[in-house]
């Protein structure tokens, strides 16, 4: 059997003495008999860590490791720098709690402040949280920043990814808030649509940039459209493109949200990944969970605490906006850590290859007959085409090492990163052109 | 504690002066050393209706939030602008520093004088 | 220490990626962002000295005792991080086929037997990343639940008592419900009559942690969930503490309805100065088919509460932990928990006062009201003075029913003399406070800074660095 536990049998004996008892089963007189679990649990003996290392091992080796990955929709695929997996292993960042107790948590504090400044500068807002648990939660916290009692519906572009649909719907019915889906008309939010569905009870709006189809919205006449109506406009964006792309506070967004699992976290089969929040001034005491701020010590010293913690569950309850209390900091650590080491123009470079990359597979694979675009609008790094035989063409892609895209509705959605080159992209569409040769 | 006699209180410790038709409403010296150091109120909007009894806003200390109970009904004619930017006033000068003017008033809770008051608060 | 922005030299940086291999695509200018945005210029070597840094100001788990209650800081063992690491799991693409993600479902099938066991219920989703989400799942199930019945109009509210962390409350109101606070008997538990009292026709559920905040077992637990059940009421039980009784008893046999556990707490994953953690939510079967799902894996309009399935490699980290302990570990591990917790007490009584002077659990409280009354040393000025001991400071002012609070949860993996060292620390500063108040109420003397200035933080809040400060 494996234990972390240090103390002997004897020094355990000597603490249940020092206490006045003899046995274990003391500790628990409150228990009442009937519910004592007896026999124990109903698991395998322990084990050491060999034996562990090889049992988990056999199933990691189950799975398939794909050499070329040409799926997004919601989980990039991105190059980790390896100082940036190595960093956030310290044991120090690693094992520590909430750094409730500022004297001893300085380290953590700053990196947060650091990592609340990074993603600012990257959406163009004023203030950030220190993270929420991934980009559909974000945006379900951020349309709740934006009702009150007046207004209270929450509008969606139905060109948003399915899962932050769901989960904002999740969260207003929670909150017995009406959540409607905004239609999408050529791979875009059908702005015609919006318009007609922005009546005065209309608190807040969520805008995909790029969307789930990886075209650009028209985000800036959205804005209009949304700010005209006096409801509040939420854009939710890629932080890769916000290395080149318009910020949503240049679009007119009051709020920012999004996946950062492209900043430095693996796939890891779905996370645990990174929501970010950022928002205008105005919106500063609404953003949900932790903020760190700047402030000074007794000593005049210039010192890090977690600050307006009057917003949050553990003060004011019930009538808190949220209940988050852990969130994802490591990741928001090492988003810090990505961007530090990728800074304004690695950023940028990640951005343009991934386009460019992207852009370079659908020319080749729109030159194989039946293959087209599916939809007319600027993409960044993903794109739709519409395809024959599609499920032919990702098995015959697995077979070959490649995760290809991803199939919605014979349709497939595909996605480009700077890690793939270009020998794997040809090699892809050479496949894809065999199927359907 | 110091608590002028030209005003009144409410049992959740706001303080209001009439002046004509129109209800001034702050805090009492009590509820600013309770709370300590006030770093961000929550005001209601000129215009808003508040309903005795109930909650027209909320004063934020580093660790607490408190609730404010509104002592009077009516609609809101001016909230103290100067609070935003510098909450502090309310621990400084809270007899100064009122938060809420209220108009069109149409019910008034039980109040006590000064000297009720500090009873009050001895109890309290 | 100087911030990283502080540090940049315009023109410096790493080198990670090749050329662009490809014809480069560029954004229209309609699309294009006004100018870059402001981050680090920095060198590699640069870069980790400088989070090398950061990391001399954090106090870890294997930085020191850890004693913080409610968040059960135990060792978190290295071969969990290794196997998480594995490129078997960190290169799966959520969305890959079903037939390349076997070894995923293995671990998640196997992680699920385990926990469903541990819990004493029938199904689960791993889908909440932290033990707030958790709950929010778990008062999410119970109110598809009464939905289901065409019960939900009536069933407005949700009884929490006033010992529970304020995730309980905030919980119960953004699934919209009414919070309705039950006060606790003198000794820390439910008071029965007052349970009465506010149950109904419109009692949604219970939300309950057992042990509870103050570190007792309620021993009237099963009369507890009969009653709000009768009522028509469903219990939850928020697996905070779940520590104290692993393989002792399980929340399923005490008739709860649904449960979350923080893997970040009892199963021994690390809380990443704050998170990632995860939240596994279990429930009894009647409410299974009301779990989470993904609308793009699984297709379903179901209840969805994140994307994809869940905090997948933090499940990994579990899974060895359990596997490591396995029947008789998980049940030694709970022990040994609750024998830390009740030694460290025995040791600091004759101090400073426990709230509850009995058995505790895995953890137990201090009521410093008196001392304060005495010395006019406060549990914050305590909690500070431990930090100059190298000590992360327990729990503060929680639960609110005890005036002066501090929460002590040792965790089963520290050793008798780390604990007996720490009870001396204890009664050494409770000597302090006597003989010298004026220096605790300055603590910390030797700390990273001396006691920030939080109101100034709050009144005028500086939320990020500036180029132009």
């Amino acid at each position: 059997m494996g234990s972390y536990v240090p103390s002997t049998d004897k020094e355990r004996q000597q603490m249940l003495n020092a206490i006045g008892l003899d046995s274990f089963s003391e500790l628990y007189k409150d228990v009442p008999g009937e519910m004592y679990l007896k026999g124990g649990l109903n698991l395998p003996a322990g084990m050491s860590e060999l034996e562990v290392r090889r049992n988990i091992s056999a199933m990691a080796d189950k799975n398939t490791v794909f050499e070329t990955i040409l799926r997004g929709a919601g989980a990039y695929d991105h190059v980790i720098p390896s100082i940036v997996s190595y960093i956030p292993a310290k044991e120090e960042f690693l094992t520590a709690y909430t750094p409730y107790q500022a004297e001893m948590s300085q380290g953590i504090l700053q990196s947060i402040f650091e990592y609340q400044t990074m993603m600012c500068e990257l959406t163009g807002m004023d203030v950030s949280n220190a993270s929420v648990y991934d980009g559909a939660t974000a945006a379900a916290e951020a349309a709740a920043m934006c009702r009150d009692r007046k207004r209270t519906v929450t509008l969606i572009s139905g060109a948003s990814h399915p899962d932050t649909i769901q989960t904002v719907k999740t969260y207003c019915y929670g909150k017995n808030s009406e959540l409607k889906v905004v239609p999408v008309k050529d791979g875009k939010t059908d702005i015609d649509a919006l318009k007609k569905m922005l009546t005065d009870d209309v608190a807040g709006v969520y805008i995909q940039q790029p969307n789930f189809f990886g075209i650009f919205e028209n985000a800036d006449e959205i804005g209009e459209a949304v700010h005209t109506a006096g409801a509040a406009y939420i854009m939710g964006c890629n932080p890769i493109a916000l290395g080149i792309m318009k910020t949503p506070r240049e679009s007119g967004a009051d709020i920012a949200v999004g996946e950062a699992q492209p900043l430095g976290m693996p796939l890891g089969f779905g996370g645990p990944y990174l929501g970010y929040m950022t928002s205008t001034d105005k919106y500063m005491r609404k953003l949900p969970g932790r903020i760190v701020g700047e402030t000074v010590d007794a000593n005049g010293k210039r010192a890090y605490v977690l600050s307006l913690q009057a917003r949050e569950q553990h003060i004011r309850r019930e009538k808190a906006s949220s209940n988050i209390c852990s969130n994802e900091a490591l990741c928001a650590f090492t988003a810090g850590l990505y961007l530090s080491v990728m800074g304004a123009k690695g950023l940028a470079d990640v951005a343009t290859q991934s386009m460019s990359k992207a852009h370079y597979l659908a020319s080749k694979l729109c030159e194989i007959p039946g293959v087209s675009l599916k939809y007319s609008g600027e993409f960044f790094h993903e794109f739709v085409t519409v395809i024959p035989k599609a499920g032919k063409v990702l098995s015959a892609l697995q077979s070959n090492g490649i995760l290809g895209g991803l199939n919605i509705d014979g349709d497939i959605l595909w996605c480009a990163t700077e890690k793939v080159s270009k020998a794997e992209l040809d090699k892809a569409v050479s496949v894809v052109k065999e199927v359907l040769a | 504690m110091n608590f002028p006699n030209e005003l009144k209180y409410s049992k959740d410790h706001e303080w209001v002066k009439t002046e004509g038709e129109t209800a001034i409403i702050g805090i009492s010296d009590f509820a600013q050393d309770a709370l300590g150091d006030i770093v961000f109120v929550n005001l209601p909007e000129a215009g808003d209706e508040v309903v005795a009894g109930e909650v027209f806003g909320d004063l934020e200390s580093v660790k607490a939030v408190s609730d404010m109970l509104s002592p009077v009904s009516g609609t809101v004619a001016a909230v103290n602008e100067e609070l935003a930017d510098t909450p502090e006033i309310l621990n400084s000068d809270p007899y100064g520093a009122w938060i809420i003017k209220v108009e069109g008033i149409t019910d008034t809770e039980d109040l006590m004088d000064a000297d009720a008051y500090a009873e009050f608060c001895k109890e309290d | 220490m100087e911030l990283i922005f502080e540090k940049s030299v315009s023109g410096r940086g790493c080198s990670i990626l090749p050329a662009c291999d490809v014809e480069t695509a560029s954004l229209p200018a309609n699309l294009s962002r006004e100018e870059p945005p402001v981050l680090p210029e920095m060198a590699e070597v640069d870069i980790s000295r400088h989070y090398t840094e950061l990391c001399g100001n954090v106090h870890g788990v294997n930085s020191g005792f850890y004693p913080l209650g409610s968040c059960t800081m135990k060792y978190n063992p290295r071969i969990d991080e290794e196997m998480a690491a594995l490129p078997g799991f960190t290169c799966i693409h959520p969305l890959a086929p079903t037939d390349s993600v076997k070894g995923c479902k293995a671990v998640f099938d196997t992680a699920k037997k385990y926990l469903l066991e541990i819990f004493g219920m029938d199904d689960c989703t791993f889908q909440p990343a932290a033990g707030a989400h958790g709950e929010f799942t778990g008062v999410m199930l119970i109110k598809k639940y009464h939905e289901s019945r065409g019960d939900a109009d009536r069933r407005t509210k949700i009884i929490v008592p006033d010992s529970a962390h304020g995730t309980n409350p905030a919980t119960a109101s953004m699934c919209g419900y009414t919070v309705v606070n039950v006060p606790s008997a003198s000794d820390g538990c439910v008071d029965l009559e007052a349970l009465k009292e506010v149950l109904g026709e419109d009692t949604a559920g219970l939300m309950l942690t057992n042990p509870n905040t103050v570190g007792i077992f309620d021993k009237n637990i099963l009369e507890i969930t009969r009653r709000v059940h009768e009522a028509g009421g469903l219990c939850y039980y928020d697996g905070a503490n779940l520590n104290a009784i692993m393989g002792i008893v399980r929340p399923g046999d005490m008739g709860f309805d649904c449960i979350h556990s923080n893997l970040h707490k009892t199963f021994a994953t690390p809380h990443g100065g704050g998170g990632p953690g995860a939240g596994v939510v279990g429930c009894k079967d009647f409410l299974a088919k009301f779990l989470p799902k993904s609308a793009l894996m699984d297709g379903e309009d179901a209840l969805q509460v994140r994307s994809f399935s869940g905090n997948f490699l933090v499940v990994v980290k579990a899974l060895a932990y359990i596997m490591t302990l396995g029947k008789e570990g998980v049940t030694e591990a709970a022990q040994n928990a609750v024998l830390n917790a009740n030694y460290l007490m025995s040791r600091i009584k004759g101090t400073f006062k426990p709230a509850f002077d009995r058995i505790c659990m895995h953890e137990f409280v201090l009521d410093l009201s008196g001392y304060k009354e005495e010395t006019g040393v406060s549990a914050l000025d305590v909690a500070k003075t431990l930090i100059d001991y190298g000590m992360h400071p327990p729990t503060m002012y929680f639960p609110l029913i005890v005036h002066e609070a501090l929460m002590l949860e040792p965790t089963e993996t520290e050793s008798k003399e780390n604990l007996d060292k720490a009870a001396e620390v204890f009664r050494k500063l409770y000597k302090l406070g006597f003989d010298d108040p004026e220096y605790m109420k300055a603590a910390p003397h030797h700390a990273q800074i001396a006691r920030p200035d939080e109101v100034q933080a709050a009144r005028n809040p500086v939320l990020r660095w500036s180029k132009n400060d």
